[in-house]
């Protein structure tokens, strides 16, 4: 049955009130092109519908996460410290590729945030477990 | 002469391209992107380091340093920043960009 539903100070949840897992998958680097800024916008908005939201960084996509980005030569915002506000969006699932992070000289320590790195396998079998992946 | 990359080597196979074709001592200047191959660890690294031995090989530093990668930029690369880049162009007859 169909009800108005009266705006309110509520986060919009999902319709029925099913929580659904959205695995966003960032695959390029953060400044050449611009998916990583808008992939990192839209799991803003994501965020504010309640959803159980993962981010996934994964081949090129690493690089959004590297420490250490000084952007005033290109006169680019760096949004990279955004990475460290996701927390407060309830966005607490990062994940990295082990393999990714291998093929470009990269470790854990090279990243501004905590991560869980999985294996190609284990990354595999999470994507599996999605409602929704969304790709950049 | 003079060649410019600007593409990820994990993403497009510009550099690949520019490096089965380019001529010892020609100039390959990496910007944007392609200052990721001019990193240690990065999986073109030996591609890059190898071509340095008959290329002159720069990477735009302003785009390294974006990046948070300039510590890790190759030795046997150059750095250049955007004056560099200028006097680049300037200096060779003839330019291809591998876009």
């Amino acid at each position: 049955m169909m009800t108005d539903e009266i705006p309110g100070d509520e986060p919009a949840g999902p319709p029925g009130g099913k929580v659904k897992k959205f695995m966003f998958v960032n695959r390029k680097a953060p400044y050449g092109t611009i998916y990583a800024l808008e992939g990192l916008e839209v799991v803003l908005i994501s965020a504010a519908f309640s959803q159980d939201v993962s981010m996934v960084f994964l081949d090129d996509g690493v690089y959004e996460l590297v420490k250490g980005q000084q952007t005033k030569g290109i006169e680019i915002k760096n949004f990279s410290p955004t990475y460290r506000a996701l927390d407060g969006y309830d966005v607490e699932k990062l994940y990295v590729e082990r393999e990714s992070l291998d093929a470009r000289g990269l470790t854990e320590a090279n990243l501004i945030v905590p991560v869980q790195v999985l294996s190609a396998m284990e990354m595999g079998e999470l994507m599996q477990q999605q409602d929704v992946i969304i790709g950049f | 002469m003079l060649h410019i990359v600007n593409k990820s080597p994990q993403e497009r196979s510009t550099l690949e391209s520019c490096l089965r074709v380019a001529r010892p001592g020609s100039a390959l200047l990496l910007i944007e992107d392609a200052v990721y191959a001019a990193t240690r660890g990065n999986a073109a690294a030996e591609k890059v380091r190898e071509a340095a031995q008959a290329l002159k090989v720069y990477a735009l530093a302003p785009d390294l340093e974006a990046r948070g990668m300039k510590d890790a930029a190759m030795s046997e690369v150059t750095l250049v920043d955007y004056g560099g880049f200028v006097d680049l162009v300037a200096g060779h007859a003839v330019v291809q960009s591998w876009l």
